[in-house]
């Protein structure tokens, strides 16, 4: 069947590469080890072995999982000009952000599941199984856009990819209509995210209607910068062909997004500072710290210089069309969102307590090792995914599978 | 739905399957549950949906478990809501010495774990001119309470008639009773903790470890939704001592019998004779946060 040679051609592609490769794959490996073996002794002993408590009862974790939401909403700043604008150079490279949509994906709900007390239980969440409070609980609103979200980007990047393994034609009219329902889809994802914040009224850092704009402008800072990073390591060690036209007009997204994401923060902290009601303490603990409590002064403000830094390189065409500036400028606007939509977006809302108390949060080492796990899990899923993608892209896989050379040999053996 | 009632077909095709399940496999020791945690325990379905049945099949269960853990007897009732009856409580900060002789009452009688130490309540402590919860002190240690210049407001959950944490649930493990009480079902709780985030009065606590409690400070007169042995990575609150108020002739919850001011003042409040009617009736009540329309059935006052 051709599927299964799919399948066993996929495995095969996976396991063939460059010492390099395996030396990367192997390091991803033994970080993932150290973070399973990290994970069983939080099961046993249960979250007492992370830096969160009942008064900040969410902590890194929750962090990287909504920042990564946001990576994987990120493709659709790539599909939208290629599938509504019919751009043709992002139509080349769209596979590049769906499928770090779906290890973006795979990393967010392995985050939850590490956040979970009692992750043996998750099939409570399921119809039938379980009871979801659908539709009144938002989490189980996130729960099924997030998942229905990863199965449209295995479908789409797998048939596309299906489909060339075959040197068969896509079948636009099926193939359309789904790449069309991911754009929703994609904005759907963060925007849900951002109101599991946004609608708690007993937490006024987040009790905000602007929370879904700055999540997706963040989104789309973040998303579309390690794209155009991933996107010159591609070039550099694969035969797969982006053009720089490409790669700059994904700079300009970002440098966009970016702008828009600074201008809702600042509104945010307009409508706080200025109305100066008691829930300035969150902003204060954030930018100067609160009664002596400043382990993320330094990295707020680390963000903000990242953030405008990045910014400002993106702006001047003389930067951005550098390669060593424009990299420069994404690491720059992936870490200061990071930042920003991770810890600087969890933690305040916890600091104060509704009870007005003062405690601070800092994640400790196994937190620090699972969560590195689960990204070294994320790079490992995107390196192979990626890997096999682009020898099929470039038809290199048939070479790589000796397909028709083996096949005529075969062949002449017989005769 | 009556409890007698067939359910719909999905819950008994459920039911069928783990029943087969529990059959085919009585694993005892499960690293990671507590001791004696059977299949069953860990398949059986979310309290508010289970048959009568079920319940005490679960119930069968859970006092086999507590006995090999504590080696002592543990009664878990199942006590529903009486009829007619929506429970509210009364606080006097004007008579409250901040003495938390509440705090360790509702320890002892609601089964926290030692250690890691939970309590449900929290008595804040304001300097007097100030009801500032920013400015309330938490960890106040005097030598003597009532502190001079000071006044004292206990905090538990408020049972909020609007529930925000009950909506955020997403496998429905917290509920609103039907006499107003808000109860999780630790068997069902998958520990996400979104309701401790949406809860206005820091009123939920999280077992961030393996509860300890010793045997010999187990309180064995327990409710299923309220006071029984809790397992890590549960969420667990306040049930205005349920397994006490719920009883005929109920008992008043701990924190207010152990008030050595009688600050507290608990009742029905469907009932117009009873004593929180005539508190409301009569007293200046405020509730806290009353801007976030939670409507909480947790009272303060002052003489």
């Amino acid at each position: 069947m051709k599927l299964i040679d799919f399948v066993i051609g996929f495995v095969k592609l996976a396991l063939k590469g460059s010492p390099r490769y395996y030396a990367w794959i192997g390091a991803l490996l033994v970080l993932m080890l150290l973070g399973a073996y990290t994970y069983i002794y939080q099961w046993m002993n249960g979250l007492i072995l992370t830096g969160m408590r009942d008064q900040v009862s969410w902590g890194f974790y929750i962090a990287n999982f909504t920042f990564l939401v946001g990576v994987a909403a990120a493709a659709v700043m790539i599909v939208i000009p290629a599938y509504i604008y019919n751009y043709k150079l992002f139509k080349e490279i769209t596979i590049i952000g769906e499928l770090l949509a779906a290890s973006a994906i795979i990393m967010v709900l392995t985050f939850v599941v590490a956040d979970l007390g009692r992750p043996d239980r998750f099939l409570h969440l399921m119809p039938l199984v379980g009871t979801p409070n659908f539709p009144r609980s938002i989490l189980t609103w996130d729960v099924i856009v997030l998942n229905g979200y990863l199965i449209l980007n295995i479908i789409i990047p797998g048939y596309v990819l299906y489909k060339a393994f075959n040197g068969e034609k896509l079948n636009r009219k099926y193939f359309l209509p789904i790449v069309f329902l991911s754009i929703p889809w994609a904005i759907s994802i963060h925007t849900v995210t951002a109101f599991l914040y946004g609608g708690l009224g007993a937490r006024p850092f987040w009790n905000t209607a602007v929370m879904a704009p700055r999540f997706l402008a963040s989104a789309f800072t973040a998303g579309p910068a390690l794209i155009i990073i991933v996107a010159q390591v591609i070039r550099r060690y694969t035969n797969f062909d982006i053009k720089d036209r490409a790669i700059f007009k994904l700079s300009e997204i970002v440098a966009i997004a970016m702008v828009v994401n600074l201008f809702l923060f600042g509104s945010e902290i307009y409508t706080i500072m200025y109305s100066a009601t008691s829930h300035v303490a969150s902003l204060e603990y954030l930018f100067v710290g609160l009664h002596e409590n400043t382990k993320l002064v330094m990295w707020t403000w680390l963000s903000l210089i990242l953030d405008i830094t990045a910014f400002i390189l993106l702006l001047y065409p003389k930067t951005r069309k550098n390669f060593k500036t424009l990299t420069l400028a994404c690491i720059f606007a992936f870490l200061g969102v990071w930042i920003e939509k991770g810890m600087g977006l969890v933690i305040p809302g916890f600091i104060p307590t509704p009870l007005g108390e003062v405690w601070e949060y800092w994640p400790t080492f196994p937190e620090a090792v699972i969560s590195l796990a689960v990204w070294a899990l994320g790079f490992f899923v995107y390196t192979i995914i990626l890997k096999v993608a682009i020898s099929i892209e470039t038809g290199e896989f048939r070479k790589q599978l000796c397909m028709d050379e083996c096949e005529s040999e075969a062949k002449s053996r017989e005769h | 739905m009556p409890d007698d009632m067939p359910d719909d077909e999905s819950k008994i095709t459920r039911r069928r399957f783990l029943k087969n399940m529990a059959q085919s496999a009585a694993i005892i020791a499960i690293p990671g549950f507590p001791p004696g945690t059977t299949v069953d325990e860990i398949l059986q379905w979310n309290f508010k949906e289970m048959t009568p049945e079920e319940k005490r099949e679960a119930v069968e269960r859970l006092e086999r478990r507590y006995r090999e853990q504590f080696k002592k007897d543990v009664t878990v009732r199942t006590t529903p809501a009486r009829e007619d009856v929506l429970f509210g409580y009364a606080l006097n900060i004007k008579k409250c010495i901040g003495c938390r002789r509440c705090v360790y009452a509702c320890m002892k009688e609601n089964n926290q774990s030692r250690d890691p130490q939970i309590q449900w309540i929290r008595v804040l402590e304001f300097e007097d001119g100030t009801m500032n919860l920013e400015e309330s002190e938490h960890y106040y240690r005097p030598k003597e309470v009532p502190e001079k210049g000071h006044y004292y407001m206990p905090v538990q959950c408020q049972q909020c008639e609007n529930p925000p944490c009950v909506k955020v649930c997403p496998v429905q493990a917290t509920w609103k009773e039907p006499d107003g009480i808000i109860v999780v079902d630790y068997n069902w709780c998958i520990g996400c903790r979104f309701c401790i985030s949406a809860c206005p009065y820091w009123a939920r606590r999280f077992n961030w470890a393996v509860p300890h409690l010793p045997a010999d400070e187990l309180n064995t007169s327990t409710h299923y939704l309220g006071n029984r042995p809790r397992m890590k990575g549960v969420v667990e609150k306040c049930t205005f001592c349920i397994q006490r108020t719920r009883e005929k002739g109920g008992r008043y919850p701990a924190c207010l019998e152990a008030c050595p001011v009688g600050a507290r003042k608990f009742g029905n409040l469907l009932d117009p004779n009873s004593e929180i009617r005539k508190v409301i009736e009569k007293k200046r009540v405020f509730r806290l946060k009353e801007e976030l329309n939670t409507e909480p059935k947790f009272f303060y006052f002052m003489d």
